[in-house]
């Protein structure tokens, strides 16, 4: 295996995408009614209550032939999480999805926390610090709530061509 | 060329620097995933997984790749302890380990086509290869009280990046030896690992081994590990700092 450890660092785009259509006229495509109002027996947050009318689409439309989407950036409906609401949009150039970006998320950090720090001569401890956002590829764990799933697809049928 | 299209439940992106590349490679990596699926998902009625889970198939009749998926997470149940384990409430949901498994056989694909800089992102457990623009790819560990942020930057070229954590799905892993018992001690733990499909396998075994999971990646030769716990507190292994971006 080999590694290259180069430095000088450039790159990080997506935020850019969401701006490149975004003077082109809101339309307001469905009324509110998250399509997912999963009500959950222990948090019965009520996602209209939150945010934004369910569905709107800031599109570009220009459609590329032969594809399924048309351009554009495409908000999906806030869907309740559970731990809170979850609302993405989606980024479709050239008829492809390019990036798919969380407008609203839950937070979970004020839970109550019992620390308990581990000591040991190996491993070292840190307390967690934000970043520069100039990344390639995020990890994180896997995005795959009932609701994420109902808020993009929610965009993605607003971009259907 | 960058694609992010939504497969077996989860935002999938492949992107492959290489100028050659053309649409119909691309969708090559998708049309595997979705493969995979229709024999895996749980989810599917028809999938081989679903008929071995309501008894409709025996053992004869698994299909090959179903039986390599089996022994592997045998293996795996072995290797952590039985902290990895596919049953439960004897039900077998393979998910926890076909997705690094699938990831990597994608990038075999695009590697056996030639292709040299690329990425797999699926859920966000990560195969890199080559470098992007010369560079080794630069690859951020989500903040899990806060996805706007990055908590750390890798810099990683030829490696397998994998996340467990509780995060957005709540709480989908659990300890097969207290299966009732919440896991709260840790948000997320992430491995770097000589592939995705290893690096994987382990960030579950270990996430569900709470607080000690960090220890048994420190053990493991060729892995690295970041782990954080409620408090906001990370805790990495001796060797993690290599892959940390300076900058």
């Amino acid at each position: 295996m080999k590694k290259t450890i180069v430095s000088i660092v450039i790159i990080g785009a997506f935020v850019i995408y969401s701006f490149l259509h975004a003077h082109s006229g809101l339309v307001a495509v469905a009324p509110n009614t998250p399509a997912g109002s999963r009500s959950s027996s222990s948090s019965p947050t009520a996602p209209s209550s939150t945010a934004a009318p369910g569905a709107t689409a800031t599109s570009g439309a220009t459609s590329t032939p032969g594809s399924l989407y048309k351009d554009g950036s495409y908000t999906g409906s806030v869907d309740d999480a559970q731990w809170g609401v979850v609302q993405v949009k989606a980024i479709i150039k050239n008829g492809k999805i390019t990036d798919v970006q969380f407008l609203q998320y839950p937070n979970d950090r004020n839970r109550s926390i019992e620390i308990n720090s581990i000591a040991d001569p190996q491993l070292t401890s840190e307390a967690i610090q934000a970043q520069s956002a100039n990344v390639n590829i995020v990890t994180g764990a896997t995005d795959s709530s009932d609701a994420f799933i109902q808020s993009l697809t929610d965009a993605l049928s607003q971009a259907r061509a | 060329m960058k694609q992010l299209q939504l497969l077996m439940g989860m935002p999938i992106t492949v992107e492959v620097v290489d100028r050659s590349v053309t649409d119909a490679d691309i969708e090559n990596v998708f049309a595997y995933f979705r493969a995979l699926d229709d024999t895996f998902s749980t989810y599917k009625e028809h999938s081989e997984i679903s008929k071995i889970n309501r008894g409709e198939l025996c053992e004869e009749e698994y299909s090959a790749e179903m039986k390599t998926i089996l022994a592997v997470s045998e293996q795996t149940k072995q290797e952590t302890r039985g902290y990895f384990d596919i049953q439960h409430n004897g039900i077998i949901d393979p998910s926890g380990i076909v997705k690094g498994w699938a990831i990597l056989n994608a990038a075999h694909m695009l590697k056996a086509a030639g292709f040299t800089n690329f990425y797999i992102d699926a859920g966000g457990d990560i195969q890199v290869a080559g470098t992007k623009g010369g560079n080794p790819w630069r690859i951020g560990i989500r903040n899990p009280f806060n996805r706007k942020e990055n908590v750390k930057v890798l810099a990683v070229t030829d490696k397998g990046i994998a996340t467990s954590g509780t995060a957005i799905r709540g709480q989908h892993i659990y300890d097969p030896h207290y299966p009732h018992m919440p896991l709260q001690d840790i948000v997320s733990l992430t491995v770097i690992g000589p592939n995705v499909y290893e690096a994987d396998r382990f960030a579950t075994a270990a996430f569900a081994m709470g607080k000690r999971g960090i220890y048994f990646i420190e053990q493991l030769a060729g892995f690295e590990g970041y782990m954080i716990d409620a408090a906001a507190r990370a805790t990495f292994t001796s060797g993690f700092e290599r892959y940390v971006l300076q900058q």
